[in-house]
């Protein structure tokens, strides 16, 4: 249970010897913490029983709540956060990195597949999936917005953090790598933060009718 | 910034993604009405395909860190067996059948496959870099 330091000069550090002058510390983290999948498995049970039992508060409960936290964690992240990350020099940035990340690897599959799932099943309950419904052409937006972002963060953004811990669980740790997949992080977040407006715009106009 | 070239597997596995979402997307657009499944068929095809190639063209790579690859994407394996198995619950759970629900599911597969692929590839990928460069 160490930290690590990432050396900014030629590396001689050698084994048990104190950090170079220059050199950034990281602090020992989980890449994926153990007690937050214990409650993504909690979560996950609970949308299964929700899906199960078929009724429309708790299923409006799981889609409301966790799609709440999905867009507002995107916005917040991608509009926010990302800019003040990019901003801030990079020992502060690791510092930042190394807390804020692992809490996505679990956070944002189960927000999303709460939202997904039990937002169809909402759908199919009160029939706003359906071909017949006078909203059926914002479902669709809806679906095309939902699938872009997917490509995205699938594609993009979920293994460059994976990738960006990986990097920093290293001895040595290459600045270069983990400036690179950084920056990938933070524009996808970023474009994900503006499509998520998309989402409001449309979530907002299916609730009102 | 890596030394060796690589397949561009990362813009593969997106296009291959995009298929499948663009598939599911016409499945869905047209319930409870009959789907004609052929452009579902034809995107899921391409999908496949592309996966495919994504695997032979990283196969061939040398000089890769296969070991931190298979541990990454294992791991990631588990995960979206997990979540391509809650959507499958759903389809079930809404009485989903016949070819639509193939289609589905074996689009389903492909985004289990896929994803973990493009993750035990971006981590396996920066692997050595460190090292080599500290060396």
């Amino acid at each position: 249970m160490t930290d690590v330091a990432i050396p900014t000069g030629p590396p001689a550090v050698e084994a048990g010897a104190a950090p170079p002058p220059g050199a950034i510390e990281i602090p020992d983290f989980q890449i994926v913490p153990r007690a937050g999948l214990a409650i993504a498995a909690v979560v996950l049970v609970c949308l299964i029983v929700a899906i199960a039992v078929n009724s429309l508060w708790p299923l409006m409960f799981f889609h409301v709540a966790f799609g709440a936290g999905w867009t507002i964690i995107d916005l917040f992240l991608g509009l926010v956060l990302g800019p003040i990350m990019g901003a801030m020099p990079v020992p502060a940035r690791i510092q930042f990195t190394t807390r804020l990340m692992p809490k996505m690897v679990v956070i944002m599959p189960v927000v999303v597949t709460a939202t997904l799932a039990a937002g169809w099943q909402v759908g199919v309950k009160t029939g706003n999936v359906l071909s017949i419904s006078q909203d059926h052409g914002w479902v669709v937006a809806s679906y095309i917005v939902v699938g872009v972002m997917a490509v995205l963060a699938l594609g993009l953004l979920e293994p460059a953090n994976i990738a960006v811990l990986f990097e920093l669980k290293k001895p040595r740790p290459n600045p270069e790598v983990i400036e690179h997949l950084m920056k990938r992080f933070i524009y996808c977040a970023g474009v994900l933060g503006v499509m998520q407006v998309a989402t409001l715009v449309i979530m907002t106009k299916l609730a009102s009718g | 910034m890596n030394e060796q070239r690589l397949p561009p597997v990362t813009a593969l596995g997106m296009l291959s993604l995009a298929l499948i979402v663009a598939g599911g997307i016409y499945l869905s657009a047209h319930l409870p009405n009959h789907v004609p499944l052929g452009p579902a068929v034809a995107l899921l095809a391409a999908s496949a395909l592309v996966l495919g190639i994504n695997i032979f063209l990283l196969s061939r790579v040398r000089d890769f860190d296969w070991a931190r690859f298979f541990q990454v994407g294992k791991w990631s394996l588990l995960a979206y067996v997990v979540i391509a198995g809650m959507i499958e619950y759903v389809f079930l759970r809404n009485h989903v059948s016949g070819g639509t629900l193939v289609v589905l599911t074996l689009s389903l597969v492909v985004f289990a496959v896929h994803v973990p692929m493009l993750v035990g590839f971006t981590v396996a990928r920066y692997s050595d870099l460190g090292e080599r460069v500290a060396a």
